[in-house]
């Protein structure tokens, strides 16, 4: 629980995030953010959903808090618990608490990944009420218009069990995100790791084959995330199917064919 | 044959002739093969002979060309690679026919020669997989890959040979495999065959005196093209690839052309350009990976190709429409139109607004891109009303009335446990949909049992996953007080404060995924087809209740090109009145052939994630089929299918009301997984409590 011990201010990002826009997004979530209108980011892994809020955060200049969604989360964990100190209880507010107090933006990162009970609690903060009940204390936490909250969820993990309730997602604005389209990604590779455009070129158009094979085995391609990952590693001096292989192949999966054929696509590439 | 002096001639003649009875005729006796027999040692007689009964069972004509040349194997090879040399004709026979696995037989000297050349020889069989992924992978239109005499592809399907042994390493030649397969993608991807005409290539060499010959000619001109393509875009593979060129004189008329071809933006209109200028030159000697080049079957795949595309697209430009709404078209103005933009990248325009089509739209959109270069006009006109529909032919239940093809279907190894190996895609499955049936049967079901089916509701509420509460925690949700009060005790008296003062809620949930698979053969006819269906009304009920995934399959099936597995309910449906329905159309079918039935639901609950997953088979008796699909090979068969389920982690439990099921059941599912249920009346009331007891 280390978000106590940093104040709001330390949320707050003061040096600008690389972002590229990819299209309407930056005013959709501007005008979202200006009437309170929570926001549901979509899209596969590593294609820019928490840089683009390090980004909005920047540029609202809003503290963000982002929390990291998993199947262990329950709603204390996000609103907050008594602990005790010293012989006495003292309440201590969860990070969705602590963001509605300050006025920040609250991410919650792959929502669908915790608890059922978690998106409920949410759901109050999502409409028009704009207020956080804390049953425990009887506190009933109302949010100013600084406050704002977001949640991402990948559709791509089609699980029954993974999916987002009707009643939860229709109080978002949502905002569609994919792997940027070919030149942009270039761009994005090359500003991230400073490996020249030629290399980014070629690493793109290797994402690109890995995409190819959805569905045939892989459940997803290569993210951007990993083709910056490949790049570092190669700027650093790791040859390419080296770093290919470290930080995409076997990033991907743990089929053995399927890591001998993104080998060979390696191999045939650089 | 239990002694190890050899048989003599005459021994061996006698026990020939009767196993291979049916082969023999007045001028074709067992004499010569016996005799040659008769000079192996007892072990190698014995292994002859043990394998000419096996293959005896499956052809006795393919067993006598067998008994003529094992021998003659047997000197050739070691016993493995002549079991090898076997298994390899069955298959072929499984697959082709007799006249083919007779060829094998015969030509024991390819073989001999093949496993010789074992530690380098690679074979497609093993590639396959990787070089497919590779391939799809490389971008366009997904293609096959099929073993073949000859290096080609039509568009569709790469041809390659099934082993090579070309270069003098193992992986040199998976390498060769490798640059054969891209330099065949290369034809399909660099536009070799693209165009509006597919036959333009056959006509075009046509015009000259020697037609084989010019398209020889092409296809080097071609090569060297598509050579330069690859060295721009996969600079690795090209590195690869130049170790393998054949170096040929050319005369100094070809300089300029190949200069030509090399340039980025060569196409395959200055290959053309070449062939007329450079035709009567000597043919360069040809690389080893490029294969070669198929004209005629380019043009008969694309011409199908174009019209089955040109269709598919209409139609779902229709249903693209159909989807917006009922918005009448703007009067003579076209309402479709593309957008290419940079890197093949297409975008679909519906009255100047860009539209995202759909996944498979959008790889249709592509191949059509990829044979014409672009997506013609002609071809984003929605169909008509009336205008044939592609997926109409391609019912599974019509399959069987017009010509049978296997597109589609799903194809399962089988079990032979003579062989002690697998048929290679033996059973042709497919999956069909119950008719539902509306009939009160359900609520009939549940009126008759109304008693029962209010207890099962009470024991399968007990077994669902409550939220309970854990005193005493290190760590959780909230403040354990009691524990609190004691700790405080505890540390005034002097004592050390417990660190356990937490409560924590948790949920046991169960995570179980369950395929029922019901028995529909023609012997569940009556009384236990309506003990079935009600059994299956009951537990339905009491799942929904425990919130367990569960599917239904019935299967049946007459031979094996046939096989049929038969949705009730699939993972993700809900228990609704169309699954009601559908059990209560639960019907007898044909027979009951077990083996690909498992293999397919283990298929299906593989893609399903669950802690702990369970294939529950309600049957009325032995596995059976028309095709001699019983007795010991049924049984062998059902048995590996279970244990394949095993490796899997999946759970494999047998619910029948075979009396004598007790001499094969323990041999297939062992001991403690089955129930028998000796009065089909007790089905409904015994299954839910059997449920029970398997998932707590």
């Amino acid at each position: 629980m280390k978000a106590r011990a940093v104040e709001p201010e330390g949320f707050l990002i003061t040096k600008e995030p690389y972002y590229e826009s990819q299209g309407d997004e930056i005013i959709l979530f501007e005008s979202a953010y200006r009437n309170q209108i929570p926001v549901l980011l979509k899209g596969p892994t590593g294609c820019g959903k928490t840089r683009f809020m390090e980004h909005m955060a920047w540029r609202l200049k809003r503290p963000l808090i982002t929390v990291s969604c998993h199947d262990d989360l329950t709603a204390s964990d996000l609103v907050g618990r008594y602990l005790i100190t010293a012989g006495e209880t003292v309440w201590v507010d969860g990070p969705l608490a602590h963001a509605v107090r300050v006025g920040g933006i609250c991410y919650l990162d792959e929502v669908v990944e915790a608890r059922k009970d978690t998106t409920v609690v949410i759901h109050p903060l999502a409409d028009d009420r704009r207020v956080l009940p804390i049953e425990k204390t009887g506190e009933v936490l109302s949010a100013t218009p600084e406050f704002a909250l977001a949640i991402s969820y990948n559709p791509g993990y089609q699980s029954v069990l993974k999916d987002l309730k009707q009643s939860t997602r229709q109080r978002f604005i949502a905002l569609e995100f994919d792997y940027p389209p070919h030149d942009l990604e270039k761009r994005i590779v090359d500003h991230e790791s400073g490996i020249g455009e030629e290399s980014a070129e070629k690493l793109v158009r290797f994402a690109d084959m890995t995409r190819n094979l959805k569905g045939s085995g892989l459940e997803e391609g290569a993210s951007t995330r990993l083709l910056v990952h490949a790049a570092k590693l190669m700027a650093s001096g790791v040859s390419p199917q080296a770093a290919c292989r470290g930080a995409i192949a076997q990033a991907l999966t743990d089929d053995p064919e399927m890591l001998a054929a993104i080998t060979e696509l390696s191999a045939s590439l650089f | 044959m239990s002694s190890l002096t050899p048989l003599t001639a005459a021994e061996l003649e006698e026990w020939l002739d009767e196993e291979l009875d049916a082969a023999l005729s007045l001028r074709r006796t067992t004499r010569a093969p016996a005799l040659a027999l008769a000079s192996l040692t007892r072990a190698k007689q014995n292994f002859a002979c043990h394998w000419i009964s096996v293959i005896a069972k499956t052809n006795p004509e393919l067993a006598f060309h067998f008994a003529s040349q094992v021998t003659n194997a047997l000197q050739q090879m070691p016993t493995d690679d002549t079991e090898a040399w076997i298994i390899q004709a069955m298959d072929v026979y499984d697959k082709m026919g007799l006249y083919p696995a007779v060829a094998i037989l015969t030509d024991i000297a390819t073989f001999a020669k093949a496993s010789e050349n074992k530690s380098r020889s690679v074979a497609l069989e093993e590639v396959g997989p990787v070089l497919e992924l590779f391939l799809q992978a490389l971008s366009g239109r997904k293609l096959k890959l099929r073993p073949n005499e000859r290096t080609y592809t039509d568009t569709t399907t790469v041809y390659l040979p099934a082993t090579l042994i070309t270069l003098p390493s193992r992986e040199e030649n998976v390498r060769l495999y490798k640059i054969m397969a891209a330099h065949l993608w290369a034809q399909t991807w660099f536009g070799t065959f693209q165009g509006t005409d597919p036959q333009r290539l056959v006509r075009h060499c046509q015009k000259f005196p020697d037609p084989k010959y010019a398209q020889t000619l092409f296809h080097a001109l071609e090569t060297i093209r598509l050579d330069a393509c690859l060295a721009r875009e996969l600079p690795g593979l090209y590195r690869e690839l130049r170790t393998l060129q054949t170096a040929s004189q050319k005369s100094s008329r070809w300089a300029s052309y190949v200069a030509r071809l090399e340039t980025r933006d060569a196409t395959v209109d200055d290959t053309y350009e070449a062939l007329d200028a450079l035709y009567g030159e000597p043919l360069p000697e040809p690389h080893i990976y490029q294969g070669a080049l198929n004209g005629e079957a380019v043009a008969v795949a694309m011409g199908e190709r174009l019209d089955q595309e040109r269709a598919a697209l209409q139609a779902a430009l229709k249903q693209l429409l159909a989807d917006k709404g009922p918005k009448a078209p703007p009067e003579g103005k076209k309402r479709f139109s593309v957008q290419t933009e940079q890197e093949r990248a297409m975008v679909l325009m519906l009255d100047g607004q860009p539209l995202v089509p759909p996944p498979d739209v959008r790889a249709l959109m592509h191949s059509i891109a990829q044979d014409l270069g672009e997506i013609p006009e002609e071809y984003l006109v929605a169909a008509g009303d009336g205008a044939y529909a592609p997926e109409a032919d391609k019912k599974p239940e019509d399959v069987w009335k017009g010509t049978y093809h296997e597109d589609g279907a799903y194809l399962y190894n089988e079990w032979d446990h003579r062989r002690q190996h697998y048929r290679k895609d033996w059973c042709v499955l497919r999956e069909l949909d119950v008719q539902p049936v509306h009939e009160p049967f359900v609520a009939d079901t549940l009126h008759k049992y109304h008693g029962l089916a209010a207890r099962l509701r009470k024991t399968f509420e007990a077994l669902r996953g409550e939220n309970a509460v854990q005193r005493r925690q290190k760590h959780g949700d909230e403040i354990d007080f009691d524990a609190l009060v004691e700790a405080f005790a505890d540390l005034h008296c002097g004592h050390e404060l417990s660190d356990r003062l937490f409560t924590r809620n948790r949920r046991f949930a169960r995570n179980i995924a369950v395929m029922f698979m019901v028995d529909m053969s023609g012997s569940t006819k009556g009384w236990i087809n309506d003990a079935e269906r009600e059994s299956l009304v009951l537990l339905c009920e009491a799942l929904e209740i425990l919130g367990d995934r569960y599917a239904i399959y019935g299967f049946s099936g007459i031979t094996r090109k046939r096989c049929e597995m038969y949705r009730v309910k699939q993972f993700d449906e809900p228990y609704n009145e169309t699954v009601r329905a559908r059990i209560t159309g639960i019907k007898p079918q044909d027979y009951t052939r077990m083996g690909v039935a498992i293999r397919h639901l283990c298929r299906l609950l593989n893609d399903v994630e669950a802690r702990t997953k369970l294939l529950i088979t309600l049957s009325d008796g032995k596995p059976d089929d028309y095709d001699g699909y019983r007795g010991e090979y049924g049984i062998e068969d059902t048995r590996q299918a279970l244990l394949e389920a095993k490796r899997d982690g999946i759970h494999a439990f047998c619910i029948t009301i075979d009396t004598d099921a007790r001499d094969y059941l323990p041999h297939m599912y062992g001991a403690a997984n089955y129930a028998l249920i000796d009065d089909v009346r007790k089905l409904p009331l015994k299954i839910s409590d059997i449920y029970r007891h398997l998932t707590s």
